[in-house]
């Protein structure tokens, strides 16, 4: 049996066939089982999840409904919520509290979602296979052997897994694209500013984006429309309506324009991902929408730039845990400057270490222009090669990942391989733009992403792309053996 | 100091703006609130939270930039300065950098000698201020109070433009006056609302090229700032003129021992690695917005001065002394329109209300007393020292009588009839014979004497200036 999607469950929570303390139970159930061989979760909350699930079954019992009320959903371990721990995969925070709720946890509150648990990720987001988590790698589900990808992995696992039918993601550099992509789902990274980062540890400020993963474009549609708006306490946050996504899904792609930039299909492409990909541009044209060529010359430029602004920023944003109000303490310092060195040394991962010092190297004084400031340039010249593509087509498609799931240890000793993995996500981030990853495929046995872009605030048209797309076809509706 | 130096300063002036909230927090700014009972999720730098900027914090710069005559950024944008210390929580200030959010302006200042001399003001820049590290009472550990941490504050950058610790006392001053009449800052120096960093360096009298300067740094007194720089000036000519070089430095003046002490030199200076805030969208402020603020500018204290010498006939000396605080200026300015008659009131506020602040700075005055006072002993219905003993009694009483109704129950009406003056004089000089000798003899003092024995005699109700006339013709 196929696992359930947010959209079903809701019409049998409406129905009254099901209760969302029944959805809640199987949840956590599932999630018992899975955690010793897919090692989703961080944290998983039981008491609170039923607690939810009863106080969802007793709205809709005085008639409340909504598409969201009773449903079960992870959240990624970066969003900060009040009562449970929130680690971001780090010893640094390792058992840390948040007194509040993330915007994004709020709103989803607020819709009736009854959050299961925390789920594992990239230690404070920063990597592409999920093996960076303090509390141990994620296995894919297509492949034991293999990495769900990152850092959003213990949220792609999950879903794929059929643990719970959605869950939340940050997206910094194609952290929700690119393990939606390696574990068969869909992954919707919306634009800068249309969901608030209030709540989300910072990993890299202008580029952070909340997101979700889903099995359908639809639930990520009835996802996005709870999470997203304008929020007083971020000031990076739009402030502009939020369309009404899921009735957008059903308009037809006749005359459509899809782009198509030939830089996507490079001999870095593997050649199954390549042609499940081209099969899925193909399945397009059937479906009325035409297909143009385009060029984002700068796209090269994207993992170097991207490699310089986001550990410049994250070496800042993460200078706040340093052991003196929260967080990993070292218990044997004896100064100040002891104190600083051996609780971030002690707290902190080996990539996280790499990154606050190459961050730090790009902002010191006599290399900021050569590097920081390079890059702000780099940066608009590629923003500017989306806007001139965005002037001829809706959407642009391509490739979300170079080749499928990778084996989990194959890439870790090497940082530029693995950061080459995001090399066509990267940009969007770069650009603030949207970027939705679809399942399209297989190679090798493996799951394929197509990724559609779409101009800034145009989550609705890529989520009617990937729903007519998924109307047509199957390819979202496989699940790994179980 | 021997040897021909030319003294060149540069101030830093952090004025603490008077927003109800912090720059980027909700948390109140009150002082003195126990220690980290005002720091919120945001001022803790907790996981997750971000900054969102107080507008208010923002118009007060803007009213700041436009009375020193300074261009308003179209487009400013904050900063990190990054460096760790316990008491700045994210391990960054948020301050701002390259784009600050007033730039080129100037304020005139007035020397001893009455000169008047512009001083540039290179720019003035948003930040927030840090915590306070407590080192007492931790027995070997040090407490954080985090309270005045993301607290708003203008830092208000100098031009190289003085030349002596008096101008830069006299500029301090003129700042301070100035923005305490802008409503954006108390200016309460003991609590630290106004503070600042003096940049000093020695050159040859018409060298081009400046020396190298010292910074010392959080001076928070007139004193300690004219004091700290006698005391750099000294100290580095003695450095030149044995042959030695001023090292860049950062320094402390510690007001017990008057003297300043390197803090930490360029070598160890922090690489604080500036970046454009990305949590915080560049102030953009359009022409409408600042012509709003401009509308809002109160009068400035110098033309105030000047409106006053030129319309009420006050001297200039007087101006400066009612003007200093503004809201002795303006009580002075209520009291001018409501009695119509702005010369008596100056005196009178000179003389008897900021005597009355001075001894209690808190009292209230009934304004209404005052402005009665002024009229009646400037009709002469009262003598001077008749205004004064009301005042005392009546001046902070907000239930007091009319003034006139008092003057009439109590017989103070002040005698000006010269018939009834001249028995009172007649007879105080029949009881002063050696005074009379004396003043005859040319001793003019004891006139002040006899005029005192008069009003004496006369119960404080003889009209002074008519007592002196007489007098003075009776002698003669």
């Amino acid at each position: 049996m196929a696992s359930p999607t947010i959209a079903g469950l809701a019409r049998q929570l409406e129905a009254r066939e099901v209760s969302s303390h029944e959805l809640t139970q199987r949840a956590l159930d599932r999630i018992a089982a899975s955690q010793p061989v897919l090692n989703a979760f961080i944290t998983v909350t039981p008491e609170q999840a039923l607690a939810a699930a009863d106080a969802a079954d007793a709205r809709r019992a005085r008639g409340e409904t909504g598409p969201l009320l009773g449903i079960p959903l992870a959240h990624k371990d970066i969003f900060c919520t009040a009562g449970v721990p929130t680690t971001c995969a780090s010893k640094m925070l390792a058992g840390f509290v948040s007194p509040y709720d993330a915007t994004v946890v709020e709103r989803l509150n607020a819709a009736g979602v009854v959050t299961v648990g925390k789920a594992n990720m990239d230690e404070f987001a920063m990597g592409s296979s999920n093996e960076t988590s303090f509390f141990g790698p994620v296995k894919n589900p297509w492949g034991l052997a293999r990495s769900p990808g990152g850092s959003s992995g213990g949220s792609a696992a999950a879903v794929a897994a059929g643990l719970v039918p959605a869950a939340t993601g940050t997206d910094t550099g194609g952290s929700i694209r690119q393990p939606a992509a390696l574990t068969g789902i869909t992954g919707l990274k919306p634009t800068y500013g249309r969901v608030s980062r209030y709540g989300m540890i910072a990993f890299a400020s202008s580029l952070d984006q909340a997101g979700v993963l889903t099995r359908t474009a639809e639930d990520a549609a009835l996802l996005l429309g709870a999470m997203a708006g304008f929020d007083p306490r971020d000031s990076t946050c739009a402030d502009r309506p939020v369309p009404d996504y899921a009735a957008g899904l059903g308009a037809p792609l006749r005359g459509r324009r899809i782009g198509v930039p030939k830089e996507f299909f490079d001999d870095g492409l593997e050649p199954g991902s390549a042609a499940a990909v081209r099969a899925a541009l193909a399945e397009y044209e059937r479906l009325g929408a035409t297909l143009h060529e385009v060029s984002l010359p700068n796209l090269g430029l994207s993992v170097p730039t991207y490699y310089i602004v986001a550990p410049a920023e994250a070496s800042s944003n993460l200078s706040r845990f340093d052991g003196v109000r929260f967080g990993y303490r070292h218990p044997g310092a004896g100064s100040l400057e002891e104190l600083y060195k051996l609780s971030r040394a002690g707290g902190f991962g080996a990539e996280v270490q790499r990154r606050i010092l190459t961050g730090t190297y790009v902002l010191s004084a006599g290399y900021y222009d050569a590097y920081y400031l390079k890059a702000q340039q780099c940066r608009r010249l590629i923003a500017d090669d989306f806007r001139r593509a965005f002037g001829s087509v809706d959407v642009i498609a391509g490739p979300t990942a170079p080749a499928p799931a990778f084996r989990l240890g194959e890439k870790v000793d090497d940082p530029v391989q693995m950061y080459l993995n995001d090399i066509y996500t990267i940009a969007v981030n770069l650009a603030g733009l949207p970027g939705l990853s679809i399942p399209c495929g297989f190679s090798g046995g493996l799951p394929v992403g197509l990724q559609l872009i779409g101009p800034h605030f145009e989550e609705g048209r890529l989520l009617n792309f990937a729903h007519q797309y998924q109307q047509a076809t199957g390819w979202h509706l496989r699940e790994p053996a179980a | 100091m021997s040897g021909n130096w030319e003294v060149v300063i540069g101030l830093e002036i952090h004025a603490q703006l008077a927003t109800k909230s912090k720059i980027f927090s909700g948390a109140a700014t009150a002082y003195g609130a126990e220690p980290n009972t005002q720091a919120c999720l945001v001022d803790l730098g907790y996981p997750g939270v971000l900054p969102v900027l107080n507008a208010e914090a923002v118009r007060m710069a803007v009213t700041f930039g436009l009375a020193v005559g300074a261009a308003v950024a179209p487009r400013s944008v904050f900063a990190r300065k990054n460096y760790f210390y316990p008491d700045l929580p994210k391990g960054y200030q948020i301050s701002q950098y390259e784009l600050p959010i007033v730039h080129d302006g100037a304020l005139t200042i007035t020397l001893d000698d009455g000169a008047q001399k512009s001083v540039r003001i290179i720019r003035a820049h948003l930040e927030e201020d840090a915590g306070k590290s407590l080192h007492e009472n931790f027995a070997g550990m040090t407490g954080i109070d985090l309270n005045r941490a993301g607290t708003p504050l203008v830092e208000i950058v100098s031009a190289p433009d003085l030349r002596s610790a008096k101008e830069a006392v006299a500029y301090m001053k003129a700042i301070h006056e100035l923005v305490r009449y802008l409503g954006i800052c108390d200016g309460n120096m003991q609590e630290g609302s106004f503070r600042c960093d003096a940049n000093v360096s020695l050159r040859r009298p018409g060298a081009e090229k400046l020396g190298t300067r010292t910074e010392t740094k959080n001076l928070n007194s007139f004193r300690f700032l004219e004091r700290a720089i006698l005391f750099e000036i000294g100290r580095q000519a003695d450095v030149l003129e044995s042959g030695g070089q001023v090292v860049q430095e950062t320094r402390l003046y510690d007001p017990d021992r008057d003297e300043t002490r390197a803090m930490r030199s360029k070598e160890e200076a922090n690489d604080y690695r500036y970046f454009p805030d990305p949590d915080l969208l560049p102030v953009e402020l359009d022409a409408a917005y600042i012509e709003a603020v401009r509308a809002t500018l109160p009068e400035l204290p110098v033309a105030k001065r000047a409106r006053w010498v030129r319309d009420f006939g006050l001297k200039a000396e007087d101006a400066e002394v009612l003007s200093q605080e503004p809201a002795v200026a303006a009580l002075y300015e209520r009291l001018a329109a409501t009695t119509g008659r702005p010369g008596p009131a100056a005196n009178f506020v000179r003389m008897e209300v900021l005597a009355l602040l001075n001894r209690t700075p808190d009292a209230v005055i009934n304004e209404t007393v005052v402005a009665d006072l002024v009229r009646l002993s400037a009709d002469g219905a009262i003598s001077r020292a008749s205004a004064k003993t009301l005042f005392e009694e009546f001046g902070t009483d907000a239930g007091a009588p009319a003034m006139g109704a008092v003057v009439d129950q109590r017989g103070l009406k002040q005698i000006s009839d010269t018939g009834a003056l001249e028995r009172i004089v007649d007879d105080v000089l029949a009881a002063n014979p050696d005074q009379v000798a004396q003043y005859r003899a040319g001793k003019a003092k004891v006139m002040g004497f006899l005029v005192g024995q008069v009003m004496k005699a006369s119960a404080g109700k003889a009209n002074a200036a008519q007592v002196n006339e007489l007098l003075a013709k009776k002698l003669a």
